[in-house]
This record gives structure tokens, sequence and C-alpha cells, in this order.
């Protein structure tokens, strides 16, 4: 629980000292003046979807946490743990998903510079990539279980495929919302709206590949 | 105005609740008078602090109320006045805490002079280990456990072969000496909670779990399950018996280890059908039970269950209610039985005995019968073919007869009270389940029906056999 | 801070925070069926909520019946018995108060309060709904499956919960653990909604210290479910894991109906552990907005601004903060390392500061207050007194040694009951009879109001405050009978027929609140658009009920906190959000002072 302790601490952290910052010597019973009409409350750049985005990985994130965190407190109980050995291919499968992140971020650039065609080659392969590495993950489960590691045997293996699973769910989840993108830049829409899908996409991509390097760094180290 | 008055009312009515009220802490049979100790100043702060908070309310509410000319005091904050609230707040809850917090320094320290015991949970019955001479328990495991070693023991742990096993769900302890009580659960979770005692804990399959306290008062208690663990979770009982050291060391020293509980050689079914020759009068001579005699069928009957309800009639658990007439008959034929290995060759011999099917006399409706049977199905079988680690008999292919004055009994608590019987305690109270007559003959008329179901394989075992 | 930038432009600008582009459909089913209303959803919510709630009462009078009069319906057996447990459990805490106060209150109020259009989401808050009712389908179609939903106690303890011999075990729990992964789902949807529209829908001048309470306290509630229910759905989906494959993450080596199972080395701590880790913040989630909303009650009712204000925003921050790191003080017998139980304690115990800080200034804002005795007044008050008794016991169970032998008794189901089930319920009532007016246009009828919340606020604090006693003797919960125990004493079963009887007065009253319902819809008073006369935004919409998009044309500005009730010197006795200082009419002089500062 440690893990998800911790982060939850600086998530609360982070909110509360955003909140002093908001509150700190404000009195709030003293009513404006009506010399200066009331301003907006957030900054332009502050937009729901950005915002939107921001919670939903700290939802995500709270979820990694806590599946990690049961994870470790499962190897800590008892002597009868027998870790996975980890395919070698998961090697493979981390250099396409960073290949993945890196033509998004890409693919993000040319949004940025108005280039149409460049923009939907680079999102194209992307989420190609991205595909190919849920593809290697399924290998991966084969290869173990075809070595005798289904994932019944014992807690080492369930965890194992549940972890690598729960993230390739969302990277799947993920690719609805790039089908959805794609489907978009190939009709041409109005430049902000496109470039805002385009972000968060790539935005989401970057941080399943963070969580993708934390379960697999954990996932080596057992 | 009637909110206020009732908000006294009830605040007041609370606290006199408190002194008046018949029910309150068992009286206290342990060294844990501290825990007690932090009840009491816990009602004392919590008390005064909803007594004074009710009060402020309802005078609140009678001085501040609406009327026509009124306006309300506007005063957005008052920094001092928090501050004191805040201090005087956490005040009080140190106040409860620390007193909390010393008495849980000595929950968790267990004295090094405690002896040790191992209580064992399964659904729904306690059973019981002491580590025998050598001091240390042996190793056991849940995937160990069979018919001839209940509690999973270690085969190859010499640290277990002195162990004593109790599976009969009473507990002797001797008062005035700590004991640490280790728990462990064959299935799910379980509590082993005696109320005078003040401490528990729960029972976890796969560790051991351990509390400890000092019985500081001679008496029988009752330890009840406090951990939600299925259906007869309500009726899973034990005793505790707290006794003077020295009748403690002599009932221990009667108890079998687990060494001589492996020695002990199985029953001898031809010296067995010898001793079954008195039995042929009334219970027919196949064993399969006379309505005239009003003797039930045996044959079917496990050796586990047979021996257990011949010690019983030997004992008087059973057959001392002076309604239960058959019961009274049989004792006498009991007691004259030689001893265990007597009951044990008995038995043996009614094992080799066949499974003809029995005359159906029950009418009733299966069809209720099978909603009730579920609340059956958990211990006897899906099947009604019985269960040993459930301590359950057979009930398929049973004098219908016999199962519903049993039941009846049961019911009645004609059978099944005697505090030496505790698996007819637990038959008590499922029994209550059977609301009235008609529910009775329903599930028994169910059972008829399984035994139809069933009689095919078991002629098929009988012929093989 | 940012807002200085935006401050410059001399003349009000037209306010264009939150304008959006919303879907004005002209069907009905348009409107009312697939909405993107967030005032739709909200009472699509409420009513799904209110009518599986309504399934979860009934289940709790037929274990009143069992424990009132035993055997006397042949209909309850031990394992229907549990089941009913199981289900009233779930459905209570999960599918009826989470769902109504995140899922109703949350999304009627949160952008009328904040002054925005909608949710920053229709579409996604429409599907959170939908979700929602597929969740409580699948835990209802529980009760029809196989041998019925689960008896595993609302808990789920493994390997209890999955284990051949529970009742449920073949189907019940499976439809129960997937309908608890859909309800997440569903709630994050939900969730995003509230917190991204509290954080970037509010309107000019809202500023966060500008909130009324019941925003904080429903975006709080959020923030924590977001981050709590995860918890949940992990362990969801490992139970269920091990449920269809076999793995071994919650069950160990054991027997199952006396029979060896094929499971090896699963911990069900571990399950424990992520349970309550979602568990406890739960009871916040629950209490969190009842909090909130309260505050609000008794401030426009009392005609006074709710006392310490900044206070009460950090005390709710603060407990939801804290709320995460007690969640063992379930455990303490549960055969974990006894050494947490001094960590947990402490932190629990430190929990009951805030929370008697927020009770103090409760009961300030009524002191020297011009207190209306409305219904959702009354309801207040109710919930002040319940909660104050529910929060007194929780320091019994809180503190670990205090706790060991009260723990698994009727101290615990009555203390839960009072402070998660009836305060926060209470609340519900006020706040319907508080804001029915807004979302019909008519007064709920006062006189069955009253007796509705005598009948109610009596019987509850009869059903449950006798309880804790029972506890106090020792008799263990989810019991199907008691049976011949030694220490239960014979008076212990009058005492269960009374408190069943007092259920069923107190299901009664229900009736008669349901009846008011749809009787003041159509006969109800005509409201106007603030009977109350309260300062939020949401009595100062054009149209009562407001419609689609709220405001009309332009969106409200905010130049005052929301508890601007009897200011000195004021003619009126309230000054809504959305009126300039200028607009304020003053008493003439001599009056001046009155109602002034000491």
């Amino acid at each position: 629980m440690t893990v998800s302790l911790v982060l939850i601490v600086l998530l609360m952290a982070g909110f509360a000292g955003w909140l002093i910052g908001q509150s700190i010597r404000v009195r709030p019973w003293v009513a404006d003046t009506g010399a200066t009409p009331p301003a907006p409350q957030t900054p332009p750049f502050v937009t729901a979807p950005r915002v939107g985005l921001a919670v939903f990985l700290a939802v995500v994130t709270s979820l990694f946490a806590l599946a990690v965190s049961a994870f470790l407190m499962r190897r800590h109980i008892g002597a009868d743990w027998q870790a996975v050995p980890v395919p070698a291919l998961l090697w493979w499968n981390t250099g396409l998903l960073i290949a993945a992140s890196v033509a998004l971020q890409l693919a993000w650039r040319s949004t940025r510079q108005g280039r149409q065609a460049a923009l939907r080659r680079r999102l194209a392969l992307g989420g190609g990539l991205t595909l190919a590495f849920v593809i290697g993950q399924a290998l991966a489960w084969q290869r173990l279980e075809a070595a005798g590691h289904p994932p019944a045997a014992n807690p080492a293996n369930a965890f194992f495929y549940l972890l690598t699973a729960l993230h390739a769910l969302h990277l799947l989840g993920g690719l609805v919302a790039w089908g959805r993108v794609l489907a978009l830049a190939g009709r041409g829409i109005s430049q902000p709206r496109l470039r805002q899908a385009v972000e968060l996409c790539a935005l989401y991509w970057h941080f399943l590949l963070l969580v993708w390097g934390g379960l697999f760094g954990v996932l080596l180290m057992s | 105005m009637a909110i206020a008055i009732a908000l006294i009312v009830l605040a007041g009515g609370s606290v006199l609740f408190y002194f008046l009220s018949p029910w309150h802490l068992t009286p206290l049979a342990s060294n844990w008078g501290a825990i007690d100790v932090t009840i009491a100043i816990s009602f004392w702060v919590t008390g005064l602090v909803f007594l004074a908070v009710s009060l402020f309310i309802a005078v609140a509410l009678i001085r501040f109320r609406h009327h026509r000319c009124g306006r309300a005091h506007y005063r957005p904050e008052n920094k001092p006045l928090e501050f004191w609230l805040t201090a005087a707040t956490t005040l009080g809850i140190g106040a409860l805490l620390a007193p909390g917090l010393v008495v849980w320094g000595h929950f968790v320290t267990v004295p090094d002079d405690a002896h040790e015991v191992e209580v064992v949970g399964q659904q729904w019955h306690w059973s019981f280990r002491f580590p025998g001479e050598d001091g240390i328990f042996g190793e056991a495991r849940n995937a160990l456990i069979d018919a001839s070693n209940p509690l999973g023991l270690a085969p190859g742990d010499p640290a277990g072969r002195d162990d004593v096993l109790v599976e009969r769900p009473l507990l002797m302890l001797p008062e005035g000496r700590p004991v640490k009580v280790l728990l462990r659960s064959k299935d799910v979770l379980h509590n082993f909670k005696v109320p005078p005692f003040r401490a528990k804990m729960d029972a976890i399959p796969g560790q051991v779990s351990y509390f400890w306290f000092t019985p500081t008062r001679i008496g029988d208690f009752e330890a009840v399950c406090a951990e939600l663990c299925g259906i007869g979770h309500f009726a899973m009982r034990a005793r505790v018996r707290v006794v003077e050291p020295a009748r403690f060391e002599a009932w221990l020293a009667e108890q079998p280890t687990h060494a001589e509980r492996l020695a002990c050689p199985p029953g001898d079914p031809r010296a067995g059908e010898a001793l079954f020759a008195t039995c042929t009068a009334c219970h027919g001579e196949r064993g399969q039970g006379r309505q005239t005699t009003g003797a039930p069928r045996l044959a079917g009957l496990g050796t586990d269950y047979l021996v257990r309800q011949l010690r019983n009639f030997r004992v008087g658990a059973r057959g001392t209610h002076e309604q239960d007439v058959q019961g009274r008959q049989m004792r006498p034929f009991a007691r004259s039985l030689a001893g265990e290995a007597a009951m044990r060759d008995l038995a043996a011999h009614v094992a080799t005995l066949p499974m003809d099917p029995s005359p159906l006399t029950v009418e009733g409706d299966p069809r209720q019968g099978r909603r009730l049977y579920r609340s059956c199905a958990n211990c006897h079988g899906a099947g009604g073919q019985g269960n040993t680690r459930y301590k359950a008999p057979r009930l398929a292919g049973m004098n219908d007869w016999y199962l519903v004055r049993q039941l009846e009994h049961f019911r009645a608590g004609i059978r099944g009270r005697h505090p030496r019987d505790p698996y007819g305690n637990q038959m008590v109270d499922m029994a209550q389940v059977l609301v009235d007559e008609a529910a009775v003959r329903d599930v028994v008329a169910y059972i008829n029906g399984l035994a139809r179901a069933d009689a095919a394989p078991a002629v098929a075992r009988q012929a093989e056999e | 801070m940012h807002e200085r930038e935006y401050e410059a432009s001399p003349e009000a600008p037209p306010a264009e925070t939150g304008e959006m582009e919303l879907v004005h459909p002209r069907t009905f089913i348009g409107k009312y069926i697939w909405s993107q209303d967030a005032k739709v959803i909200a009472i699509q919510y409420a009513v799904t909520a209110t009518a599986i709630g309504l399934v979860a009462l009934v289940l709790s009078l037929l274990m009143r019946l069992q424990l009132g009069f035993p055997n006397s319906l042949s209909l309850i057996d031990p394992e229907s018995y549990l089941q009913y447990v199981t289900m009233h459990g779930m459905i209570m805490v999960v599918y009826l108060l989470t769902a109504i106060f995140l899922g109703g209150f949350g999304n009627y109020l949160i952008p009328l309060m904040c002054g925005a259009r909608d949710m920053a989401f229709p579409y996604l808050n429409m599907l959170s709904f939908w979700v929602y009712l597929a969740s409580v389908l699948l835990l209802v179609a529980g009760f029809f499956v196989g041998d019925g939903s689960s008896g595993a106690g609302w808990t789920l303890y493994p390997p209890q919960a999955i284990s051949q011999g529970t009742p449920g075990a073949d189907g019940g729990i499976v439809l129960m653990l997937v309908s608890l992964a859909v309800f997440i789902i569903g709630f994050t949807m939900g969730g995003l909604n509230y917190v991204v529209t509290v954080l970037q829908g509010r309107t000019r001048g809202m500023t966060l210290m500008r909130l009324p309470l019941t925003v904080w306290g429903i975006f709080m509630a959020t923030v924590m479910a977001l981050l709590a229910f995860p918890a949940l759905f992990v362990a969801v989906v490992m139970m269920l894991l091990d449920r269809l494959l076999g793995t071994s993450f919650f069950m160990p080596e054991m027997l199952g109906m006396g029979e060896e199972g094929s499971q090896r080395g699963g911990s069900p701590l571990l399950f424990q552990h992520l349970f309550w880790f979602f568990g406890h913040p739960e009871v916040y989630i629950v209490a969190l907005p009842a909090f909130g909303i309260v505050s609000d009650l008794i401030a426009t009712h009392a005609r006074k601004n709710i006392f310490g204000y900044r206070m009460m925003v950090w005390a709710i921050i603060i407990i939801g903060a804290l709320s995460f790191v007690v969640w063992a003080h379930h455990m303490y017998v549960s055969g974990m390392s006894p050494y947490f139980g001094f960590l947990f304690a402490t932190t629990t115990l430190i929990v009951a500061v805030p929370t008697a800080l927020k009770v103090y200034n409760w009961v300030l804002t009524l002191w020297r207050g011009d207190i209306h005795l409305t219904v959702p007044m009354l309801f207040a008050i109710g919930f002040l007194f319940t909660f104050v008794n529910g929060g007194l016991s929780g320091l019994f169970l809180g503190n670990v040694t205090v706790d060991v032998p009260l723990s698994d008794t009727y101290f615990v189901v009555g203390h839960f009951h009072m402070v998660m089930a009836v305060a926060p319920v209470l609340v519900i009532f006020g706040a319907i009879y508080h804001w029915y007016p807004k979302i019909t246009g008519r007064m709920l009828d006062a006189t069955l109001g009253k007796v509705h919340f005598w009948v109610t606020f009596l019987g509850t604090y009869a059903i449950y405050y006798p309880m804790h006693f029972l506890g106090l003797a020792g008799v263990p919960r989810r019991y199907y009978a008691y049976g011949e125990t030694a220490f239960v004493p014979d008076s212990v079963q009058s005492l269960n027929a009374f408190i069943t009887i007092a259920a069923l007065v107190v299901a009664a009253a229900q009736l008669l609140f349901l009846f008011n319902l749809a009787w003041s819809l159509f006969r109800g008073r005509e409201a106007g658009p603030n009977p109350w006369r309260a300062t939020t935004l949401e009595w100062q919409t054009p149209h009562t009920p407001p419609r689609h998009g709220n405001f009309g044309d332009e969106l409200p500005l905010v130049y005052r906190w929301p508890y601007d009730y009897s200011v000195p010197g004021v003619k009126d006795d309230y000054i809504p959000q959305n009126v300039p200082p200028q607009a304020v009419e003053r008493e003439p002089a001599a009056d001046r002072g009155r109602g002034g500062e000491s």
C-alpha cells in the first residue's frame, strides 16, 4: 500500500498547495466592490478536455498504483513466491511502445505546423506501432503459457497477467480514441479541435509509456 | 419548539438508557479489565460531549427561533473560539486515545509464561490442539487434511507426534495461567469469540493469527464465531471450560495425541458382527430399521457418526430427555458395550450391511422441501449422502419416519440440547429453519426423492463390494 | 494570480466562461431519455437509485422480521437471510447513497451552483447514467440466476465470497462483481464531469472560496471516489479471475464444502486491504456531500452565514485526505499484524478533530440565528443530532482496544447505520424538501413533510440507538438466529421485536413521503423562483424549473460568497451571489446596527 499512499499523498499535496494559493488571505465574506467586472476563473489554456485528461490520468495512476501495491504486498507475504521469468520479447515490445509514443509526439508537432499529410502518416504509424505492441504482449502471454506458466499456477503468474492485461486494455481504449482522431484528421476538421484531440492522444500515450516503464521495472525486479 | 424538547428528551433519555438498560458487558472472566476501563472512559467522555452538544442545539433552537422582527447576527468567523474548540477537542481525543494505546501495548505483548493452544475453525465447527510435552506445535497445512489427520499435521515433523488433538468443540483451560491462542482456519474466515474474555481474533486460512488472555474465573463459557462464515455461521459454537490447573492437566492427559490417534486400530467387522446380534431385535436383521419398534435404519450410517451417537447414549448426551422415549430405551444397550473398541467394531460391521431401499411412509411437498433443503445441503451434501468432515450423517435412504421424529425432537429441543452434544446443538439451531410440521414433512419428502435418485449408484456400489 | 490579466477590460464583457455547444433535442425521447442535460440525468440517477433503494429497504424489513419474530416466515432461511444482508448493504452503500449524492445531487447542483450551462462533457455524463443503470440491472439479475444473489456479506470477504457452499457462489457473486466493475466505470465517467465542471466551469467571479459548501462537499467526495474506487475495481477484477479462471490472488490452500480446493497461496487479507482502502473513503464519499448540503440547509433556514466558512472548507479537505490513511481500522481483529493497531487508531481518532469542528460550526451557525423551523431545517437538525451520536460511537470503534470486544457485534451495526445510513438519508430528505421547488416549481406539502420527519427521525433513533447496547452485551451481527446462546439474555428477543416494529413504522412513513412527492408534483403550491429566499445561483435562474442551459442568455456574474444572510445595514436578510454591490438595497440609517456587529 505504500506505493499508493505515496502517490495519493503527492496528489493531495499538490491539490492542497494549489488550493492554499487560491484561498490564503482570501476573506470570502468580502464582496467585490463592483468597480471592475468579475474575472473568469480559469486562464484560456485551461480547457475542459485538458483538465479532464489530467483528472482521468490521476484515476488511472491510482488504479495502477493500487495494482502494483497489491503485487508488492503479496510478494512480501509468505515465502512461496515464485517469480515469473520475464520473456525477452517484452524488451522488443517496449521498443515498439516508445516508437509509438514518438510517432504521436511528431503527429502533435505536425498539427502545430499545419502539415495535414504528415499528421495522418504519423498518426497512423503511432496507432500501428501500438497495435503491434498489444499483439506482442499477447505473444508473450502465449509463450509464457507454453513454457508452463499459466495464470492459475501461482499468484506471481496471476499478477504478471493481470498487470500486463490492465495496461494493454488501457492502450486498447486509447486506440478507440485514436481511431476517432484519425477519422477527424481524414475529414480535415477545423484545426484547433484536431490539434487538441491529437494533443490529448499524445499525452495519453506518453503517460501509458511511463506506466509501462513502471510496470516493466517492477516485473523485472521480482 | 417541539424539536427542541425532542432533542432534550432524546439526549437525556439516551444517557439514562445507558444506566437503566439491562444490556451491559458480560461479566468479565479474564485479565482484560483494562479493556472495560477504556470502554467506560469512552462512555463518559462521549456521553458528556453528546449531552453538551445536544443541549446546546436545543437551547439555540428555543432562543433563536424565528419571530417577526428578528434578524440573525452577522459574524463570519471567530478565530479565538475556533482555536479553543480545536484545542479542547484534541485534548478530549487524546484522553480517549492514550489509554487505548497503552492497553493495546499489553494486548500485543504476549507474556513469556503463556502456554499455547491452537484453535482451528472450519465451517461450522471448532477443534483445538495443544503442543504436547515438547511444547512445540508440529507443522500443519490444510492440504494435508484427511479423515485420519483432521488438522493437517505434517507427517514428517516429529514435533507434531505428541500434539494433543481435541476434535470435540470443548476446550478446557487452567484458571490463572496466561494462554496464547493461535488461530488457523481450514476453509473461510472465522473469529473465535468468548464475550466474557473480551479478546478475540479472526482465523484466516493459510496463516496463523493470535491473541492472548488469562482466564480468571472458573466456569463454562460459550464461544461463538464472530466473522461471517456461511449459512451455519450462527450455529458455530464451542464451549470453553475454565478449571483448576490440576483438573486441566488431568483432562489434557486423557486426550489422545496425534501419534496415538494414528496408532488406533480400525474397527473389526467380524468382532462387530457378534455384538450386532443384540441390535437386530429392534433395528432388523440387516439393520434396515423397524417402524413398529421405532428403531431406525443403521445400514448406511458412517462409522464416525455411529460411534459418536453410541458415545452420546453412553454418557447421557442423548436419550436422557424424558420425552425421548426411544432414546431412553437405547441408552442401556449402548452402555452395555464394553468400550471404544467395541463401538468401533460394531460400527465397522454396520458399514458392511447392504443398502436396501427404505419404505416410503411420509407424504409432503418435495418442491417446498427442495428450497428448505438448501440449508441442509451445506453439511449433509446435495445428495443427502452425509459428510464426515462436517460430522453430518447420511440422510438419503434413511427411514423417513425416523427423520421426521428426529427433526421434531431437534425443533423441540428433545434431542441436541445437551451441552456434551455440540453437533446436536447445531442441529437444534438449524432445525429452527423448519417453521412447522408441514415444513418437516416437506423436507423429508424431498430427502426421500434424493434416496430414489441415489438408489441406483448405491446398489451398484454394493455389487462391486 | 492569473485573474489579474483579465480584469483589465473596463466594461462587463459577455460572460463567455462556460459558453458551450449544447445539444438541444426536440423529441420527448431526446429530452428525457437520451438526455445530455445534467438536470435530467440527475433525476434519472435519483429515480433509479431510489427504486433500487426501496428494494434494499424491503430486504432490510425481511431481515428485521426474521430477527424480531424468528422463524415466523418460512420464506426466510439462513441462505436467503445472508442474501438479504449482502444485497441490502451493497445496494444501500454503493448503488443508492453514492449514486444519489454524486449522480443525483451532483448533477443537479454542480452546474447550477457554479454558474455553468451544463457539465463539461454532457455526452459522457449521459453515458455515465446508462452505464450506472446497466450495473443496477446486472446486480438485480443476481436475484434471478441459479441459487440467487450472493450471500457473502457486502464486504465480500474471500475465500467465503467465492467458495462453494456460499449462497450465490454459482452466479450471484459473478454478477455482483461484474456489476461493481461496471458501476465504477460509469461512475468514473460521471466523476470526471463533476470534477472538471467545478475546476473549469465556474462562472466569472465564482472563486473557489465563493463556492457553496454543497459544491465543496460533492467535489471533494468525487475526488476521493475517483481515487478510491480503483481499489475496489482492482479487488473486484482479481476476485473475478479467482472465481472464473482459478487464479490465486485471494484464495489460499483450503477446503471448500469439505473438499480440498485447487488454489494455493492467495492472501485473503490482501483483499481486505484493497477493499477497505476503497471502503473507508467510501464512508466519506457519502458523508462529505451530506456535510456540504446540510451546511447550506442550516445557513439558508437559519438566515445566517455558515460559521467559519474557511475552516469548513479545509475540514472537508482534511477529512477527505485523512480518510485514505485509516482503512485498517476495519481490520483490527482481522489477523493482520496487531502492531498496525497503534498507527491506525491514532490516524482514525485524528479524523475526529476536523469532524468535530464541522459539528461545532453547524451548531454555532444556529446560535444567534433566525431559525425558521421549515421541513428542510427539521431534517438538518435531525441530521446533526444523529450524526453527533453516530460520530461519538465511532470513537469507540476507532480506538483499537475498545474495538476488540465490540467489533462484529450490533454495536457496529448501530454505529454505521446511525452515521452512514440515517444521517445521510436525513440530509437527502432535507435536500429534497429544499430543492424540490426548484426541480418541479412546486412546494412539497409541509404537513406531510413534518409527519414524515417525526416518524423517520424518532423511529430510526429507536431502531439504532438500542442496538449499541446489544453489541455491548456481545450479541454478534450477521446471525440468522440466536438460538440458545448463553450470554444473550431473553430480553434481547423482546428488544429485537421492538426494533422490528419500529422499522416497519419507519418504512411505512416512507410511503407517505413517496405519496407527497407524487401528489405535490401536480397539486403542490406554486413555489416561485426562490421560495426560501436563498443566495446561491440555482435560485436565481430566469426560469423555474431551469431550462436546458440553466441561465438564459447570459451567465450570471458573481460578486460575493454564498452566505450573505442578514448582512447588517441591508434591507433584505439575504443578498444573492449575483447581485452587484450597487444594486444592494440598504436600510434607512436609523435602523442600522440593530442586527449589527458586536
